[in-house]
């Protein structure tokens, strides 16, 4: 199981959210996609995707303005 | 359920390609299959060298106001046009170019970005793609 990280810092929309679904298509069963990113609204769509797409989201946190999201595919 | 977006790219104007290529890459992001048809003033910004020249749909000025608009697009990091398209093909996005169009403004396969092109069809390929999806839009 690789853990895939994926930096969208100060990226704007639909970026964070393409670059998370790009990332997420290349990822094995049971890797792990992290995801860092800055864009408020991006924090929030991001995991109706993963639900959308049926994955897990398996953690949030979040400090000084800067996201980190961890999906499990 | 059906789970695609079909969007109408009709205007050739810079601000509604933008909103065509998020709603169809967010589409594609969420899950859903997209698929973009390709007519008149939209078909034109896939002509080679073209992407970038729609006017803004309102308040163009002559181009000051798109200058203006682009310039606080890179501002705020706005993705190119490019990297939209790019992107939305790399999420497996389907590009249709209107074939009446194509005749109209005698536009050739060769004249046109056949890089992201998939089909060249006319209303009943349309229909087809709207009628399997759940989401459709006139752009």
């Amino acid at each position: 199981m690789a853990e895939i990280k994926v930096d969208v810092c100060l990226e704007t929309c639909p970026v964070p959210l393409v670059e998370t679904r790009k990332a997420l298509r290349k990822a094995e069963a049971g890797d792990i996609v992290e995801v860092k990113g800055t864009h408020p609204a991006s924090k929030k769509e991001i995991p109706m995707a993963v639900r959308a797409l049926g994955l897990e989201l398996v953690d949030v946190e979040e400090k000084d303005g800067v996201w980190i999201l961890r999906i499990r595919k | 359920m059906n789970n695609k977006a079909t969007i109408v790219v009709h205007s050739g104007d810079m601000d509604k390609l933008y909103s065509a290529l998020i709603i169809a890459n967010g589409a594609l992001s969420m899950g859903m299959e997209a698929s973009l048809y390709f007519t008149f003033w939209g078909l034109e910004r896939l002509v080679k060298g073209k992407l970038e020249k729609g006017a803004l749909s309102k308040m163009n000025m002559l181009g000051l106001g798109k200058w203006m608009v682009k310039r606080r697009m890179k501002a705020a990091n706005v993705a190119s046009l490019e990297k939209l398209l790019q992107d939305l093909k790399e999420l497996g996005g389907k590009i249709i170019a209107c074939e009446m169009t194509m005749e109209i403004m005698g536009i050739k396969r060769e004249d046109l970005r056949e890089d992201l092109i998939d089909e060249y069809g006319a209303v009943g390929a349309y229909i087809q793609e709207a009628k399997e999806s759940s989401i459709t839009l006139f752009i």
